[in-house]
């Protein structure tokens, strides 16, 4: 155990170093000319500004020298200079990271939740118009666009119902919370501004509603698959002749055992989550690192492009590491290769 | 991708499946023939302006016209000829590069399996958008590189599918049989394993179709895929989003995407349960 965890570890440097050169590489095989992004069109004929923004960025270095500037700088932690912002990639994603975190996890929240009832519902009616609903939910959420239910809800419920604000995090006239973690629920809470608390929920709904629901699919499916599978065995058979409740019989006996294979897609599903933060985030104009990808690529900004990537495969391998662990210590029958 | 196919629930005549498989057949046909008919029967030109820009559905337009007065049914229904060739073209390339990848892999073992499978595992480190966008965004917008990087995104699922496969067929009798026999690598690979070791390739890429679509037309949405004035799905509902008070022009793209997701979804469903019965 001991042993696998370690050597996990070790590997993952080697997969993040590879991760590097590989988005290193991606982007220098560019057809687009990164000066553009850099020089405006005007000044593209004039040499002597051509020539210093290729100084001052790199750019008239040799690839092979580039890229061992790249991987020293990554070691020291340092992604860059973005193109467009001017500022260190690192400083930005930093600056952007409490969003989209406290999108992800309010997102999470919904989607796990839902998925775990939804998977328990439809194994409960199995082949039963119950469960034919709770299945169909569930993939419209995982095959539906989330750029546009999240636009037609945006419009839904701000213009027509007047139910939720517009987009974004706070009122455009509120004050942010007192920093501490970033979240402005979480910072709120702490420094008791109970009126911004709700205000910061309330722009939550909707975002983390439609992204959660991106991962209902996939959870509920796992839910109802493995609750199938343990409602058939014999302990629950001995469970009901006891004279447990259908509820009990569910929840108590049933539901801890079904979990243990979704563990691991929860911890799976957070790749899709990151997937679909990118989208939602541009839609509902919240500043986090989804809305800044979508700014870089659109701007072809390499450096911030790069860094957003390897940002979300160091999270997305330590995730799949910490559930791999965890998914370990859950169920001591696994055998860890 | 593979991930989401999740697990189905245990074997039972799957005879309560088949109207899904029907729903799934004409919702995919009914795109497909649009794709490739549309030219001989539509109305109105998708590129042209036919009318007052940003108006509501209408007897006219069905789906009302967008920011510069085209209608946006006519360009809902020839966005299905951009959605269905890219995602045959990103789907079939992957299968292909990422099966030989796969194979190879699973079939010479020792060292070309270890560098081939941490090429899969880089690529796979990635959350999928975000390299599709960097490889999108590092090739410049446009159609064709969309699907390049749907393809980068892509394959590796089905290398780590065929390389399970294929290491699976690869210990049966049979094989040691023909190997006894004098068969030659590539003989053994195409003759012997390869047809056995298909079957998840085939149920795992009709379900991908939907989710190829779909990540298109994200990259679409986000500005690196079609171009203006392409009636592209994710670029539609880009228009939809800068003119926000007009809700139709994102309409009929969006329930496009959507259908077409279900559709190849309730294929591939049905198409697991007819070919492999077994619990996946």
């Amino acid at each position: 155990m001991t042993q696998y965890v370690f050597r996990r570890l070790i590997s993952m440097p080697l997969l993040l170093l590879g991760v590097a050169t590989m988005a290193f590489f991606l982007s220098h095989f560019t057809q687009a000319d990164p000066l553009s992004a850099l020089v405006s069109e005007r000044q593209m004929g004039n040499p002597e500004v051509v020539a210093a923004a290729k100084q001052r960025w790199g750019l008239d270095r040799s690839m092979p020298e580039q890229y061992a500037i790249y991987v020293k700088n990554l070691v020291t932690g340092d992604l860059g200079v973005s193109f467009r912002t001017r500022r260190p990639v690192l400083t930005d994603i930093a600056e952007r990271l409490p969003a989209t975190l406290e999108l992800v996890i309010f997102a999470m929240l919904f989607g796990t939740t839902s998925g775990i009832v939804l998977g328990v519902v439809a194994s409960r009616f199995h082949d039963r118009p119950a469960d034919y609903a709770a299945r169909f939910f569930a993939l419209f959420g995982s095959t539906v666009p989330v750029f546009w239910s999240g636009l037609l809800l945006l419009y839904l419920f701000t213009v027509k119902f007047g139910l939720i604000p517009g987009p974004g995090r706070l009122d455009a006239r509120a004050d942010q919370p007192p920093f501490v973690t970033g979240m402005f629920t979480l910072d709120a809470l702490l420094s008791g501004q109970f009126g911004t608390f709700l205000d910061a929920l309330h722009h939550l709904v909707l975002p983390a509603f439609v992204l959660g629901w991106s991962v209902t699919g996939i959870i509920s499916r796992l839910v109802r698959a493995s609750m199938l599978d343990v409602l058939g065995q014999d302990y629950i058979l001995a469970a009901r002749a006891k004279g447990a409740g259908e509820a009990r019989t569910l929840l108590r006996h049933a539901l801890p055992n079904a979990m243990i294979p979704t563990l691991t897609i929860v911890g799976y599903s957070f790749a899709y989550l990151i997937t679909g933060a990118v989208l939602t985030e541009a839609v509902f104009a919240w500043p986090g690192i989804g809305s800044y990808a979508v700014d870089s690529a659109r701007t072809l900004d390499y450096p911030a492009i790069i860094g957003v990537s390897l940002i979300g495969a160091t999270a997305f391998l330590l995730t799949n590491l910490v559930t791999d662990v965890a998914y370990a210590y859950a169920n001591p029958r696994i055998k860890l290769g | 991708m593979s991930m989401v196919l999740g697990a189905k629930a245990q074997g039972k005549p799957k005879i309560t499946l088949r109207p899904v498989l029907i729903a799934g057949l004409l919702i995919v046909g009914f795109w497909i023939v649009v794709a490739l008919t549309i030219d001989v029967w539509t109305v109105y030109d998708p590129l042209k302006l036919v009318a007052r820009k940003l108006q509501p559905p209408s007897f006219e337009h069905w789906l009302g016209t967008d920011a510069l007065g085209r209608d946006v049914m006519t360009r809902t229904l020839y966005g299905a000829r951009y959605s269905i060739a890219i995602s045959m073209i990103v789907v079939v390339c992957s299968v292909a590069f990422g099966s030989l990848v796969g194979a190879m892999a699973g079939f010479f073992g020792g060292w070309t399996d270890s560098v081939l499978m941490r090429l899969v595992d880089i690529t796979l480190s990635f959350p999928p958008v975000l390299l599709a966008m960097a490889v999108a965004a590092s090739l410049g917008p446009g159609l064709q590189n969309t699907a390049i990087a749907v393809i980068a995104v892509w394959w590796p699922v089905y290398a780590r599918l065929m390389r399970g496969q294929v290491l699976d067929v690869i210990s049966r009798d049979h094989i040691e049989a023909a190997r006894a026999g004098g068969a030659s690598s590539y003989r053994l690979l195409t003759k012997h394993i390869l047809p056995l070791s298909w079957t998840p390739t085939i149920i795992s890429a009709t379900m991908d179709f939907g989710q190829v679509v779909l990540l298109a037309a994200s990259l679409s949405f986000i500005g690196l895929g079609a171009q203006p004035p392409s009636p592209e799905w994710g670029s539609m509902i880009s228009d939809g989003a800068a003119h926000f008070y007009s809700w139709w022009i994102a309409f009929g793209p969006g329930v496009a995407i959507l259908s077409l997701g279900l559709g190849f979804n309730f294929i591939g469903d049905a198409l697991r349960d007819i070919l492999d019965p077994r619990e996946l």
